[in-house]
């Protein structure tokens, strides 16, 4: 049961060119809240600093103004106080051929958080912890899973491991970064459907970063639009995408392809 | 859902033999060692077998420095290698010599190892000013010219050591190395993965020990193996100019007193042809396992992956063909 809520954030990122050197505001003033059970979708075309806000709230990065509050406590940067906000705040990347060490198997991956955020654990625990964790993610069979190194598996499979490394640490808040868009369109709904299981399982907040506005009205409660570094619009799910006020929200729902209005078009044409 | 089990498809053609069966292969892939290629196992037999003559040599042959009036003399059943202008025994030499070779090899590619991995990987991983400091640091160590260097040090210091000579060669030589590593860790630094581990709340130098280093392994061992080829020629060079360690026996040593004694004029082949071959055998050894750890670094290298894109390629028959399909 965790709220987390983004109040005011700001990220410049200072752009070097020769002696001169100008600034990029990639976030601008962004404040949102992540509560258990709910997903927010944060939508926006590549640039726009949807992943800037993931990697500020992974604490990857210092934000330039503004705080981010664990349960109506701001959230601190190191020492046992980090470790407790890690515990809590996970994420699932978006590309599953590149957030798994093909070094290490399967097993190393999951055993990791799970040591780390259960020192008091016997290696019988952990490994069984490890198991359980790969068939909730419908891995099965999950002996045969651990053992394999990420090259073995395929695409889906790995984003697969990649949730159950998320889930790992038992967090209250799941950020997922486009986390189907490296994936096959046609594993993509399972992956979203398992993803949406676990969070009612596990009664999550998750932040569901995308581009996809189909899949955002689809899963998530609540839309929030980022173009250029600013939150445009924010609503319910259903609201922004039928009736979209800002702009820029207009022009992306026009953009997606709608079957009925091309048909209409054609026969009227 | 179901998982597939990828069965390895045994490679046919030349080499087959020496790939062995499809568990062995996966058993050495998953250990992170090379396919045993035909390349390979030549680097590694003729590296070995120098290797063994240096190890166990100087204990079964007679003094190198032992001086015979009998002068020089072919090889023959008392010499096998024959003798020296000096009748010395050159069987004993060059197996001394190997030893001192590979001695001067051993400790420079251990001390490159260590110099290039902490200027370059730690570098590259604590960015900041301590990544601008080592890379400036590497960067003058790269310019400074290694064999001029090594004469004037050598000029000034009256009796040198092995251990002297083969620190300068290290000296001189780990910034290359460091170079290439630090590139590297650059872009594995950066990669989801290890961010993944900082989200998972890893320490920072298990970061680097546990999810960085194990992928630096194939290219350091070829950094390795390219040091001790590169401490071995220069060692060589350096005595046969006559800057080597004092008192030392090794390949060089042996090609500058061949020299002196006008071995090639007098016809005398069996005095510098042994240690030149062997250095130029244990080079190349070196250079084929290299290779082959380069193939794990960069698959587009391997034979067989060449072999399958020649297979890619479709006959002017097929292509006619195709074609017509598509029209």
């Amino acid at each position: 049961m965790t709220t987390l809520t983004a109040e005011h954030l700001v990220k410049n990122y200072h752009l070097r060119r020769g002696l001169r050197g100008s600034t990029l505001r990639a976030v601008d003033d962004v404040s949102f809240t992540l509560e258990p059970g709910r997903t927010v979708a944060l939508v926006g075309q590549s640039g726009s600093g949807k992943s800037t806000i993931a990697k500020l709230l992974l604490q990857l990065e210092r934000p330039t103004a503004g705080r981010i509050l664990v349960d109506g406590k701001p959230a601190q940067r190191r020492g046992g106080g980090l470790d407790r906000y890690r515990r809590t705040v996970q994420m699932v990347f978006q590309d599953p051929f590149a957030s798994l060490n093909p070094y290490h198997t399967v097993e190393h991956h999951l055993e990791r958080p799970i040591r780390l955020h259960h020192p008091k654990l016997s290696g019988d625990e952990v490994h069984r912890r490890v198991l359980h964790l790969l068939e909730r993610v419908r891995l099965t069979p999950a002996e045969n899973v651990a053992a394999r190194r990420p090259h073995q598996l395929s695409g889906g499979q790995r984003q697969r491991v990649a949730i159950a490394r998320a889930l790992a640490p038992r967090p209250g808040v799941l950020i997922a970064d486009e986390p189907v868009s490296m994936l096959d369109v046609s594993i993509r709904l399972g992956v979203l459907n398992l993803l949406a299981t676990l969070q009612r399982e596990e009664d999550l907040g998750v932040l569901y970063i995308t581009h996809d506005l189909a899949t955002a009205r689809h899963f998530a409660d609540e839309i929030l639009v980022m173009y250029r570094g600013r939150i445009v619009e924010r609503g319910d799910a259903d609201e922004v995408i039928l009736r979209p006020r800002h702009e820029y929200t207009k022009t992306l729902a026009a953009a997606a392809p709608n079957p009925e209005r091309r048909l209409s078009e054609l026969r009227g044409g | 859902m179901a998982l597939t089990t990828q069965a390895a498809e045994p490679v046919g053609g030349a080499g087959g033999f020496l790939a062995g069966s499809a568990p062995q292969r996966a058993r050495r892939r998953r250990l992170g060692l090379p396919p045993m290629t035909a390349k390979l196992a030549a680097g590694l037999i003729i590296s070995g077998a120098i290797l063994l003559f240096g190890l166990l040599g100087p204990f079964v042959v007679q003094d190198p420095t032992r001086v015979d009036d009998i002068g020089l003399t072919g090889p023959s059943s008392a010499h096998l290698m024959g003798t020296t202008q000096t009748g010395q025994d050159v069987l004993a030499q060059l197996a001394y010599a190997t030893r001192g070779s590979l001695t001067i090899g051993a400790i420079v590619g251990v001390l490159t190892l260590l110099l290039s991995g902490f200027f370059g990987v730690v570098g590259a991983y604590a960015g900041g000013w301590v990544d601008e400091f080592f890379s400036l640091f590497t960067n003058i160590m790269l310019v400074i010219p290694g064999l001029p260097l090594v004469i004037v040090i050598s000029s000034y210091v009256p009796d040198k050591s092995l251990l002297l000579v083969a620190l300068v060669l290290s000296l001189t030589g780990w910034a290359g190395s460091a170079r290439v590593l630090r590139g590297y860790t650059l872009s594995l630094r950066n990669r989801d993965y290890v961010l993944a581990s900082r989200v998972a709340g890893e320490k920072r130098w298990r970061i680097l020990a546990v999810e960085i280093l194990p992928n630096l392994i194939p290219l350091l061992a070829s950094q390795m193996v390219f040091a001790v080829i590169f401490a071995i020629l220069g060692e060589a060079g350096l005595s046969y100019l006559g800057l080597g360690a004092s008192g030392s026996i090794s390949w060089g040593t042996m090609l500058y007193y061949a020299q002196n004694g006008l071995a090639l004029r007098l016809g005398a082949w069996w005095w510098f042809v042994p240690p030149g071959l062997l250095l130029a055998l244990f080079g190349a050894a070196l250079s084929l396992i290299n290779f082959s750890i380069d193939e794990i670094i960069n698959p587009k290298l391997r034979n067989q992956t060449r072999a399958a894109r020649r297979g890619w390629l479709m006959s002017r028959k097929q292509l006619e063909t195709a074609k017509e399909a598509t029209l």
